[in-house]
């Protein structure tokens, strides 16, 4: 074996015979195509464009503002459970407990007690590296399966605490609402929506910069290391378990990082996402953009958030539907679910893999793969 | 002492639920090597066909057969058409379940809306009986009943059978099996379908004893199965047994001694203990 | 030739075992497979029973087979003691057995039970409390339960007390008059015994193939190509 830690083939830098001046060209071309993203995504607050169906008024009315808002957040989310997931190769059924610490430290904080807005954000960030440390220490001690057990029972305890309530202040299943009056101006009322558009753009922005940056460092290769064989990062003399918890308190953090923001963008804090489902749709999300992949579950997120509040509402709006396009439409998780299906079944790459290009010895990787699964047992 | 009796026949009434459940999901996964979340999709199943064989025909037992029988067909045809592509690729397996739980769910809520619906339950269950002076619905009677019988049942089938003979040695080692001649396919099949089945007879269990059916009842009880599979060990028929008898009557007792939510609590904690010793579950053999 | 294997190449996950195997095997008698600790043997025997990912062509008495199952080439006769015995621990003697049953041929009990007398007194001992001995001579059992046309062994001597090699070896020379088998083994005075014709590889290539008597009357080169002197085991590197 020659290297034992291959990177992970990222679009076009795999292909051998580029020349350097091209692969130069092709990275100025990424970049510049990066940086008017992202100037197109700061300046839509400017934009009164109208875009039919896909948005319901104006992108820079309320409405969709809020819609963008949430995609940016769970982009973000999704990104954090992708290092986990796709990246260092731990399936974690827990993830929305962090999402869930966030969003309720920050409520109940400002709620109950006397702090401000920015300390109450500090208090989020230092529980935010806290809780994962302590959980995960405990939760890597096994791996595989037992490894996802225990972050689903973690987080089911999380959600019982939640929804129970036993020192009256989670506000049960109802949920919490955020105390306004603490907050900035700017980032209350219907018509600051841009504002509130602008902070989700932030944290996305923020978590891109940082898991990508991670992903690259020594640490980050470790870690997709362990996700392909991790008997052999144990016999080159690393120990897993301190990289696996260096990414798991990562992920975690800034998914609590996350769901402060969240918080401030939907006004509160709600009990769905300390439930098991939601996790599940992180999953979902990760899988549908593409698992493993640079921006596979930044995508994944955005058109699953987007689906599931669009579809919902645009099958309450169209009045003529008959009832049985209305009802599946009025449950965006039949049609996520089913595609989702088809995705595992018939596309294990998700969206981002449509567009890319599969590298050669991935072709031959993928064939081999495919005999072992005709041949019925290949273990 | 009558609320002693009555928490244990309470709590052996859970664990009978948590048994049929996770017996299935066990075999599943040892067997398979499947971690099965579309269970909670045959629990539904089994419950919302109940529900609507019984408010057609008038007779449970037709509703609870009918709703067991179509969850072992489709149980079957969920094996074959769309797990088998998956042999060996464990992740790939378990969104595939996921996907199937989500989208099922969905799809029950879009029919029948999210809100509970009643099930006509008969009323000799809601009758008490007197045990000890504590009176005891006779429906907890029923799920221990049920329970045992299907213990029975699985662990003559496992010990005198052949296809038993094939999953018990499949739990330990797949690949032996199929060197010997044996086509395992279809052992994941039938044991996939006895696993559905047994989900959609708890879930109609279920719906009896909560008085209605809702499309989130396969979930929750689904997780509570999960650590009953895991603290019994995974692939462990009798582990799953002796966990749900340990955790029903755990939480019972703690939910009603100590502070109700504290049982579920108690039962995750036990879980993260059992992890933490002994990974392998009580009587399991395979590490995760 | 009852075996003909052609270009045979295992890859698991990124590394590339066996390199165009190509070898053949005659009816009839004992083919020793041979070769260094890593050099293939077990992959190979995994890939011609279908449980290892293989491309290349295998045909079992003139029967394309390179694209069937495990389950449909066992059926076909085919008969596989792994290294490690793989017997059912939780199973006991008489149920390892019943389950090797093939369905419709006629099951030897008598000639396992002949072979191996200590199995029909342990008939109901669960298989994972006997001793290494007992438990190869169960997976031997199993393999011979059914006509085979051919037997795959892996390594049968492998933590067998030297009296019980002994007796391996000539239960092995019973067998091989009724059936032809494939043996890979690293005791080599096991294999001069037994073995008519030999196979070596070498880092997941055939270097030699030949009579066995041949390959291990010369010193010289059955030390280059399996790392130790005739009467001892072969091994050496990793």
């Amino acid at each position: 074996m020659t290297s034992a830690v291959a990177p992970v083939a990222t679009t076009g830098e795999q292909s051998p015979v580029s020349a350097p001046r091209e692969r130069t060209g092709r990275r100025a071309y990424r970049w510049g195509i990066g940086i008017g993203l992202i100037g197109l995504a700061i300046a839509l607050p400017y934009l009164p464009i109208q875009i039919p169906i896909v948005f319901n008024g104006p992108i820079n009315s309320p409405g969709p503002m809020h819609l963008l808002s949430l995609m940016c957040v769970m982009a973000a989310v999704a990104m954090t459970y992708d290092l986990l997931f796709g990246y260092t190769g731990l399936l974690s059924f827990g993830h929305g407990l962090y999402v869930a610490l966030g969003m309720y430290t920050t409520t109940v904080l400002l709620a109950e007690t006397d702090l401000g807005l920015g300390a109450t954000l500090l208090v989020v960030l230092g529980v935010g590296l806290v809780a994962p440390l302590a959980l995960g220490a405990v939760c890597l001690r096994v791996s595989g399966i037992a490894f996802a057990m225990v972050t689903l029972a973690f987080a089911q305890a999380g959600a019982i605490f939640v929804i129970r309530d036993p020192y009256d202040f989670t506000g049960g299943e109802l949920g919490r609402a955020m105390t306004y009056e603490k907050l900035p101006s700017k980032l209350v009322g219907v018509f600051n929506a841009p504002y509130r558009y602008w902070l989700a753009l932030g944290l996305l922005l923020l978590v891109v910069v940082v898991v990508r940056w991670a992903l690259a460092s020594r640490p980050g290769r470790v870690w997709q290391a362990i996700r392909d064989n991790e008997q052999r990062v144990a016999v080159l003399g690393l120990r897993p378990y301190s990289f696996k918890l260096l990414a798991f308190t990562l992920s975690s953090f800034l998914a609590t990082l996350a769901g402060a923001v969240y918080a401030l963008v939907v006004g509160g804090a709600h009990a769905e996402v300390t439930q098991a489902t939601f996790t599940l749709g992180l999953l979902l999300m990760a899988v549908l953009g593409g698992t493993g992949r640079p921006y596979g579950a930044l995508i994944g997120g955005m058109v699953y958030t987007y689906l599931v509040h669009r579809l919902g509402s645009l099958s309450s709006s169209v009045q003529e539907l008959p009832a049985v396009i209305r009802a599946p439409l009025m449950e965006p998780l039949l049609l996520l679910g089913t595609l989702f299906v088809l995705l595992v079944l018939f596309l294990p790459g998700g969206l981002v893999s449509i567009v890319e290009r599969p590298a050669p010895d991935l072709l031959r990787r993928l064939r081999a793969a495919l005999r072992i699964r005709a041949s019925g047992e290949g273990q | 002492m009558s609320s002693f009796v009555l928490m244990t026949a309470t709590g052996l009434g859970l664990a009978a639920l948590y048994f049929l459940v996770a017996s299935g999901l066990s075999l599943i996964f040892g067997l398979m090597g499947v971690l099965n979340f579309a269970h909670a999709a045959f629990l539904t199943l089994g419950g919302y066909t109940a529900w609507l064989v019984t408010d057609a025909t008038g007779s449970l037992v037709l509703g609870i057969v009918a709703g067991v029988a179509l969850a072992a067909g489709a149980g079957a045809l969920t094996e074959s058409a769309l797990l088998r592509r998956m042999h060996g690729d464990h992740v790939p397996q378990v969104l595939l379940t996921v996907g199937l739980l989500l989208a099922f769910t969905a799809l029950v809520r879009a029919v029948f809306g999210s809100d509970a619906r009643p099930m006509p339950v008969p009323r000799w269950m809601t009758d008490v009986t007197s045990i000890a002076g504590a009176p005891i619905p006779n429906s907890r009677f029923v799920l221990i009943v049920a329970a045992v019988v299907v213990y029975a049942a699985l662990a003559l089938f496992l010990a005198r059978t052949r296809y038993g003979l094939i999953v018990r040695a499949g739990v330990e080692n797949r690949a032996m099996v199929t060197a010997l001649g044996i086509d395992v396919r279809r052992a994941f099949t039938l044991v996939f379908a006895i696993g559905t089945g047994l989900a959609a007879l708890a879930g109609s269990l279920v719906a009896l004893v909560q008085d209605v059916v809702s499309p989130e009842q396969g979930m929750s009880l689904l997780i509570f199965a999960f650590i009953v599979v895991i603290i019994g060990g995974l692939g462990s028929f009798h582990g799953s047994a002796l966990a749900a008898l340990l955790v029903g009557l755990v939480q019972q007792y703690a939910n009603f001694y100590a502070l109700t939510g504290m049982g579920d609590l108690v039962v995750v904690l036990l879980l993260a203990g059992i992890l933490l010793t002994r990974p392998q579950g009580l009587l399991g053999r395979r590490l995760a | 030739m009852i075996l003909h294997v052609d270009k045979l190449n295992v890859f698991l996950g990124e590394s590339h075992i066996l390199h165009d195997v190509s070898f053949e095997v005659p009816q009839g008698g004992v083919t020793a497979l041979l070769g260094r600790n890593g050099a293939g043997k077990t992959t190979t025997l995994r890939a011609l029973m279908a449980l290892a990912p293989a491309t290349g062509q295998i045909r079992l008495a003139g029967q394309e087979i390179s694209q069937e199952l495990t389950h449909q080439i066992v059926r076909r006769g085919v008969g596989y003691v792994p290294e490690n015995r793989e017997v059912f621990a939780g199973l006991t003697v008489q149920e390892n057995l019943r389950l090797a049953e093939r369905p419709g041929g006629p099951h030897h009990y008598d000639r396992v039970f002949s072979l191996f007398p200590r199995l029909k007194e342990r008939l109901r001992q669960r298989a994972g409390t006997m001793s290494g001995g007992e438990q190869q001579m169960l997976a031997l059992a199993r393999a011979l339960l059914n006509d085979n046309q051919l037997l795959l062994i892996d390594e049968p001597s492998q933590g067998l007390a030297p009296h019980l090699v002994t007796e391996l070896t000539e239960v092995l020379a019973q067998v091989a008059d009724l059936v032809t088998v494939l043996l890979v083994e690293q005791n080599l005075a096991m294999v001069r015994r037994l073995a008519r014709h030999a196979i070596v590889l070498d880092q997941g290539r055939v270097v030699w193939t030949g009579s066995a008597e041949e390959l291990l009357s010369d010193q010289d080169t059955t030390r280059q190509l399996l790392g130790v002197g005739v009467a001892g085991r072969s091994g050496g590197g990793v």
